[in-house]
């Protein structure tokens, strides 16, 4: 590829601009300030393109702009050395230029910004009703699907349950087996201040079956599953899957929501049985080797001071957040418009609100049954 | 780029130059074998249209040249270059001296029109935002689409205007040669007319080798130079598509003389 060169001089008939050199996309940066630069102060222009070797759309854009400029200020243009086969593409890209290039980019003003802080908000309610709707229709098909169990799809709950629930047994176990040891550890350093060693049973007894088991299992099944939920059943979305369904006579919500919905209420408490474990374990483990509790004494004293409530509490609490996490990650899977990037950003949503509204939800249930005094 | 080469078809093979090489083709797919020992040419400066009836691998011997498919055996040479064995670098460079319009546009869905357009321009080239910027509009002013559909996101568009958007896209760094799958698959008659017309008129303007499939007898009739038919795992003929008539095989008799053929050639001929 030969560099492209432009020069320009003037005599008694006017300004020459000659061009040589493979004027092609590739090489247009090297020309494109002097092409631009480049101003015909003078009535006659002469464009001479008899050294130009290779040229291809964006070459002639160059000298159709140079052009249209030297008409735009009065001046007559003339072509030198037009080879033919340049000339058929001079002639097409000059048509075609847009007579005003250049989407222009938006500025915001402070009124534009103050507006859609406004629109921001009122889409929010929006939403929120939105939601709220979606809720009421999957409660509605939910009782309709516990009144004609047959409508229920057995295959995908059981999939769905293997994808949500047995697959994530691992790592639910784990973070519950840590958190035991955590809270020993930490509650055996503090105890031990005041002598009250022992009380380190109740400690992690309490905290684990009442909150921490299962807020965190929930948390941990809202970034699992949630996202997963979303992100497939909004990819379903901008393929037109679900319109798909719909002229099948199918119901989306039906086919999709319900089976995962149902499978998460099935195997949060699972999960969050196993995370309760895990954590008893864990912590008594700790408590064994740190404290010299043994693990005898570990469950008398399990048994003795810590109720059954305790553990009914946080259990009474998992369908609850199962069917949070799966009504709003369907919600706005359902909310998908278009792209791929829509689905990303839902996804996100998805598991930020999901474990937000997990979080809020364990805070009412907390004053809820204070309250009660259980 | 040249544009002395347009008229090429009609010269003898000696004088051709092949852009496309491909030899002793072999692409298997588990058990399925979709091509075996196929060989075709394509000229410079020439369209070639692609028929075959449905899984004979017209979409897979596209992806294979363009790279997106390995053979399992066999050899592909493009604008000189083996893009299958060839050094990293060398084919690097051929890919900017192709474009390939998908057959559903696969324009980015998160990009505008004029930022799908841009988008190589800005990975490949040096340029400055706004010349950039120009050529994009132009681009997409080439394909016929409005100002308008600029700004706008793929999504926004109509199938028809979402094919156009991908030929600028593919023309963004002024290829040598343009792939295109099933171009006009999916669009009316008359939006049909208008993109074979368009891509006539391209071919024409910047000199483009034109690579299609398709299955549009009335693109074969009106703007193909030359047909390759694929059947029995090969490019069974090739040649002008006034020659199909004459072969004698059933698919292609069936195929170049069923009625909707006849309608097509007539309509050809009155252009």
């Amino acid at each position: 590829m030969t560099q492209p060169v432009i020069q320009s001089d003037r005599d008694a008939n006017g300004v020459y601009l000659r061009v040589s050199g493979d004027l092609v996309t590739q090489s247009l940066d090297m020309v494109e300030k002097a092409f631009e630069g480049f101003r015909a102060d003078s009535n006659e222009l002469t464009v001479d393109l008899s050294k130009v070797g290779a040229l291809d759309t964006g070459g002639a854009w160059l000298i159709a702009d140079v052009a249209r400029r030297a008409k735009a200020s009065g001046a007559n243009v003339h072509y030198e050395g037009l080879k033919p086969a340049h000339s058929a593409l001079l002639e097409t890209v000059a048509e075609n230029i847009p007579d005003d290039p250049g989407v222009a980019t938006e500025k915001r003003s402070f009124t534009d910004w103050v507006a859609s802080v406004g629109e921001r908000t009122a889409q929010a309610g929006k939403d929120m009703l939105s939601l709220l709707g979606f809720l009421g229709l999957t409660l509605h098909r939910l009782v309709r699907t516990i009144l004609m169990p047959r409508r229920l799809r057995k295959a995908a709950l059981v999939s769905q349950m293997e994808e949500t629930g047995l697959k994530a047994i691992p790592i639910v176990a784990l973070m519950g087996f840590l958190i035991g040891v955590v809270l020993a550890f930490q509650g055996a350093t503090q105890l031990k201040q005041f002598g009250a060693e022992i009380f380190v049973v109740e400690l992690i007894s309490i905290s684990v079956l009442r909150e921490l088991g299962i807020l965190l299992t929930a948390i941990i099944v809202a970034g699992r599953s949630g996202s997963a939920f979303t992100a497939s059943i909004g990819s379903m979305k901008v393929q037109e899957e679900i319109d798909a369904m719909r002229t099948l006579g199918l119901d989306p919500i039906e086919v999709l929501v319900i089976p995962r919905v149902v499978a998460l209420l099935i195997m949060l408490p699972i999960l969050g049985f196993i995370a309760d474990l895990a954590a008893l374990i864990g912590g008594g483990l700790m408590s064994w080797i740190d404290l010299g509790v043994s693990p005898g004494m570990f469950v008398t004293r399990l048994k003795e001071n810590t109720g059954i409530w305790q553990f009914a509490i946080g259990m009474i609490k998992a369908p609850f957040f199962a069917l949070v996490i799966g009504v709003i990650a369907c919600w706005q899977a359902m909310q998908v418009k278009g792209s791929a990037q829509s689905v990303g950003q839902r996804t996100t949503a998805s598991v930020v609100q999901s474990i937000f509204l997990v979080i809020a939800l364990d805070a009412l249930f907390s004053i809820f049954f204070s309250v009660m005094e259980v | 780029m040249d544009g002395t080469t347009l008229e090429q078809t009609s010269k003898s093979d000696a004088q051709r130059e092949a852009v496309i090489r491909v030899r002793n083709l072999t692409n298997q797919f588990g058990p399925q074998v979709v091509h075996q020992n196929l060989n075709l040419d394509v000229w410079r400066g020439e369209v070639l249209g692609i028929v075959g009836g449905s899984g004979t691998g017209k979409s897979v011997l596209l992806r294979t040249i363009v790279g997106l498919n390995r053979p399992a055996a066999g050899s592909i040479e493009v604008l000189g270059v083996d893009v299958l064995n060839g050094p990293e670098q060398e084919r690097r460079r051929i890919e900017r001296r192709w474009g390939v319009a998908f057959q559903d546009g696969a324009l980015f869905s998160s990009l505008t029109v004029l930022q799908n357009v841009m988008a190589p321009l800005r990975e490949h080239t040096g340029l400055s935002e706004s010349l950039m910027c120009a050529l994009g509009d132009l681009k997409i002013s080439l394909v016929g689409l409005p100002q308008l559909s600029c700004g706008k996101l793929p999504s926004e568009l109509s199938g028809g205007m979402r094919k156009r958007a991908a030929l600028a896209r593919a023309l963004a760094l002024d290829p040598e040669i343009v792939f295109l799958d099933e171009p006009t698959a999916g669009l009316d008659p008359i939006g049909a007319a208008a993109y074979d017309e368009l891509i006539g008129e391209l071919q024409h303007a910047l000199g483009l080798t034109v690579f299609m499939v398709t299955h549009d007898l009335d693109s074969l009739y009106a703007i193909c130079d030359r047909v390759a038919v694929l059947a029995e795992k090969r490019v069974l003929v090739e040649g002008p598509i006034e020659e199909m008539t004459k072969v004698d095989h059933p698919w292609v008799q069936e195929y170049f003389t069923g009625p909707r053929a006849r309608a097509a050639q007539e309509k050809g001929q009155d252009r």
